[in-house]
């Protein structure tokens, strides 16, 4: 798919922050009633005047640093004017030259397995306008309600260069974005709304649509897979792709046409006079330093430390909370039998269950593998623990009360060995059968010892047992 | 005399002054004041005549332009499509003025969102001169100064973007100062062109402004081009006298364009200033002539932004039914806007416009650096500037108002101190027949104080202050 041209732009609420972009309002807003957190300024009330909230320009800062950017010296906020009823003041305080942060890049495992270095043009701060509530979809609606609510919410907008050679890539790229914002604290996903997407897509030699706010990297791989197709059959058809704002309908998978970029807004962007400009230069190495361990870097660490797979790297360093679960567990039994553990197996049960790594205990992981190494329970008495536990959430219990509550204790050696020396001695006929020459008369013996041992033993191990004990006598 | 008054308000009832204030308003035909805060007036008058406390303003009573927004009292800019907003919030001057005991009566009219020289842009009709009723009384704060020339309101407060505090304050023969850019918070100043203007005092004598300025100037935390530091006064050494101060003359001030007997009236209180130990040498402010037009330029780009939010949809007035969101607020801002308003949205929208925005709003910017300059330049010959605050005396309503461009040229010798960002007072300095003029001393940032003691200086040898008009 070489011929595919994407370049993305990411809206990040950066709401990890207490208070909105320019005002004292809180960032708490979800479940609260429309119109509620809103205040002079952020309702751009005639006479009211933003101030800089300090704290979002630094986590735009520490942002800016994990995507590799160059901060500028000082950077400065302009307005971009346009009407709409979502905007309470007629423009937006936004960026435009003298971004805060330029010129940096990520490392992506491209689609031919190959590691791939995505440049980011850009990441700018603004604020977020409100919502429009229709009364019905869209074209259909007979009134809209509009709530401030998000009005001023601080917004990173990061903007890759057109680096993307496919959907499935431009998927990549947002999990690795997404998987650092995590680990940088600044951003928390599963608010509704808080990363919208708007995606450029040109065949090469094609001019470029724009397919804006997907909402879920999903819709992103989707409103990308079909606008490729759509432009692949405009192109046999020898017509021309116009250049053009699209809207991805995510009920039917599709983009539609939402305005031609012919006549597109001009902005007037010019600089914000009631915002001074800010000279970031001197914060940046304190933020520097205060820099978490990243994802990549955490990754190759893990591998050289523990010793694991990359793969299993790979998918521990996702989330930074995963991460930090791994090495504390790791730290009390054996790093690899924990990653497989919480690799392939936990991470998979807390998927199916929509929960995250935050509902389960370090130490009862830690006890689960425990009791692997030491024999004391089966794979699949270790499995059957850890769903246990995450269908017991509220309720309480340890490994150990599972184990004796479900009888998931592997059987002692003796009491096998025990039971092996009578079932020998209670089958003399299939002894005999055995020493004839049936090899599968044991078989009836092995089945003795199972059952002597309700099932806990292995089978093989048993059998091994019954014919070590048979040939000796 | 504030400080008079306020010994009155105390030995007699404040309550009854307010009232006979009231009536006087109430008759009054000068059209200054937009709305009155009658009942909260009158509560406050109560409550001081039972316990006057110690506020530097306790009891006195001030009128404040339309565009600085007041809890509870409808704020509109004069302009149709603000009618009927009440704000929820005070302006930070009104939160300063209300801890200091001062009573708030009413609103004033002004140019329709503070663009203009003369009150006549406002919805509400002109403001009439006091001291003449056939004549504007400047603008756009000409409410603020009718009042307090028209004896309607002890002082007020206007604000001044290019000119509006002094202009008016000249026209109607008070005192107005235009604070240095930042000393005076703009939190809940409706913005006009926000990297020009500040709220500015309207008195009758220097020391009121003094006074009013103690209270109104300072930081704020939510005005992010406030200046940081603490509080300044200006009372003590206001009397201190002007030996020795070294008054420059622009050259660029005088002369043509400027009224004869102006310039006259002017160039004898510069002598004034010279009887009372001051000297005086020409200067030069090289890029005068650039002023106006790069003024123009950055104010109305500012506002056609700034004036961008008054779409009808969440506060002031909405006659249109509703259809789709463009024609819907296209023909709110059609109706609710007058076409002086309108004239600068659609300039300075162009100015801003793609492929323009080099060409105007960037070239005008770079003005304002030369003109800073040549502020600078100056400063480091001499203390303060003098000059007439206008070319010419207050003229009659309706003269001028279809002439936009003969409007926006009076404004030639108030505009450039906006765009420095100095500060400038107008004090009365004599007449031309029966019209009051005023003096301008203009002075580095931050040199309020200096400003104000030579302002007194002069006023304590001249009697023009005292001059009242008769009005019914």
């Amino acid at each position: 798919m070489e011929d595919v041209i994407i370049g993305l732009e990411i809206h990040v609420q950066l709401n990890r922050l207490q208070s909105k972009m320019f005002c004292g309002c809180s960032t708490a807003y979800h479940d609260s009633l429309p119109n509620s957190h809103t205040c002079p300024v952020c309702l751009g009330l005639p006479g009211s005047l933003p101030v800089i909230n300090r704290k979002a320009v630094e986590y735009g800062i520490k942002v800016g640093l994990a995507l590799n950017c160059t901060i500028e010296e000082e950077t400065l906020f302009y307005r971009k004017n346009y009407y709409y009823p979502d905007l309470p003041k007629g423009f937006q305080i936004s960026q435009y030259d003298y971004p805060l942060a330029t010129k940096g890049h990520i490392m992506i495992l491209g689609d031919d397995g190959a590691e791939r270095n995505i440049r980011i043009n850009r990441a700018h701060m603004e604020e977020d306008p409100g919502r429009l509530v229709h009364a019905g979809t869209i074209d259909k609606a007979k009134y809209t309600m509009v709530d401030y609510n998000r009005c001023g919410m601080p917004l990173l907008e990061v903007v890759t260069e057109p680096d993307l050679c496919s959907p499935k890539e431009a998927r990549v790229f947002l999990d690795k974005l997404k998987s650092i914002l995590d680990y940088l604290d600044v951003f928390d996903g599963t608010q509704e709304g808080s990363m919208r997407i708007d995606a450029n897509i040109s065949l090469k030699g094609g001019d470029r649509s724009e397919v804006k706010n997907i909402t879920g990297f999903k819709g992103v791989e989707k409103a990308l897979s079909y606008e490729i197709t759509r432009q692949k059959n405009l192109q046999r058809r020898n017509i021309k792709v116009v250049q053009e704002t699209r809207h991805f309908d995510e009920l039917r998978n599709i983009t539609v046409s939402i305005r031609s970029k012919v006549g597109a807004h001009d902005y007037r962007y010019f600089p914000e006079c009631d915002l001074a400009v800010m000279r970031i230069a001197s914060w940046v190495p304190a933020i520097r330093a205060a820099l978490p361990e990243l994802p990549d870097v955490k990754r190759e660490r893990f591998v050289k430390q523990y010793g694991l797979a990359d793969d299993h790297a790979k998918s521990l360093t996702s989330e930074i909370k995963l991460a930090n679960f791994y090495e504390a567990v790791a730290a009390q039994a054996s790093p690899k039998l924990v990653a497989v553990w919480i690799a392939d197996v936990l991470k998979g049960e807390l998927n199916y269950r929509d929960l995250s790594i935050g509902s389960f205990q370090e130490e009862h992981m830690a006890e689960i593998v425990q009791m692997l190494e030491q024999s004391k329970i089966s794979e699949d008495g270790a499995v059957q623990i850890i769903r246990t536990l995450l269908d017991r959430i509220g309720i309480g219990g340890s490994p150990g009360e599972i184990v004796r509550e479900l009888g998931l204790c592997k059987a002692e050696d003796d009491a096998v060995q025990k039971a092996v020396r009578e079932a020998v001695a209670e089958s003399a006929a299939a002894v005999a059968d055995y020493k004839a020459g049936s090899e599968r008369a044991l078989n009836f013996v092995v089945g003795l010892v199972m059952k002597k041992t309700r099932g806990k033993a292995d089978a093989g191990e048993v059998h091994r047992l019954v014919k070590e004990e048979v040939d000796k006598a | 005399m504030l400080s008079e008054l306020k010994a009155r308000l105390r030995a007699e009832s404040c309550e009854e002054y307010l009232c006979r204030l009231f009536e006087r308003i109430e008759k009054s035909s000068l059209n200054a004041f937009t709305t009155l805060a009658k009942e909260s007036a009158l509560n406050a008058a109560r409550q001081f005549d039972k316990n006057p406390g110690q506020g530097l303003l306790a009891g006195v009573p001030i009128a404040i332009k339309e565009s600085i927004s007041t809890k509870g009292i409808e704020t509109n800019c004069s302009s149709r499509i603000l009618r009927g907003y009440i704000p929820p919030y005070d302006a930070h001057v009104i939160e300063r003025l209300k801890a200091e005991g001062a009573i708030i009566v009413g609103k004033t009219n002004m140019d329709e969102f503070a663009m203009g020289t003369s009150t006549e842009t406002s919805c509400f009709g002109p403001t009439k001169n006091p001291w003449d009723q056939a004549c504007v009384p400047g603008g756009s704060s000409g409410g603020s100064a009718a009042v307090v020339a028209g004896g309607e309101a002890p002082c007020s407060l206007g604000s001044d973007t290019g000119g509006s505090v002094r202009c008016p304050a000249s026209f109607c023969g008070i005192v107005g100062l235009k604070p240095t850019y930042g000393l005076v918070s703009r939190y809940g100043l409706v913005a006009y062109a926000n990297s020009l203007e500040q709220i500015g005092p309207l008195t009758h004598t220097v020391e009121d402004t003094a006074l009013l300025m103690e209270v109104i100037s300072g930081h704020d935390e939510r005005d992010s081009t406030s200046a940081e530091g603490a509080r300044h006064s200006y009372l003590p050494g206001l009397k201190d006298g002007i030996c020795g101060l070294k008054i420059g003359i622009p050259r660029e001030y005088f002369g043509e364009g400027v009224n004869k007997d102006v310039e006259k009236a002017v160039w004898e209180a510069i002598h004034t200033l010279e009887s009372l130990g001051a000297s005086w040498q020409e200067v030069s402010l090289p890029h005068t002539r650039y002023a106006l037009a790069a003024y123009y330029v950055i104010a109305m780009s500012e506002a056609s932004s700034n004036l961008a939010r008054f779409d009808g949809l969440r506060y002031g007035s909405r006659q249109e039914e509703d259809k789709d969101w463009h024609t819907t607020f296209s023909a709110i801002r059609a109706k609710g806007f007058g076409p002086e308003v309108k004239r600068r949205i659609m300039l300075g929208t162009y100015a801003l416009s793609a492929g323009y925005y080099g060409r105007y709003y960037l070239k005008a910017l770079q003005v304002r650096t030369l003109i800073k300059g040549d502020f600078m330049r100056a400063f480091h010959e001499v203390d303060i500037l003098a000059s007439p605050t206008m070319p010419i005396p207050a003229f009659k309503i309706g003269e001028r108002i279809n002439d936009p461009l003969s409007l926006y040229m009076a404004d030639v010798f108030t505009v450039p101190i906006n765009l420095a960002g100095v500060p400038a007072i107008s004090v009365p300095c004599g007449f031309v027949g029966h019209l009051p003029i005023g003096l301008q001393l203009i002075g580095p940032h931050f040199s309020e104080a200096a400003v104000l003691r030579a302002a007194q200086a002069f006023e304590a040898a001249t009697s023009f202050h005292e001059a009242k008009p008769e009005v019914i």
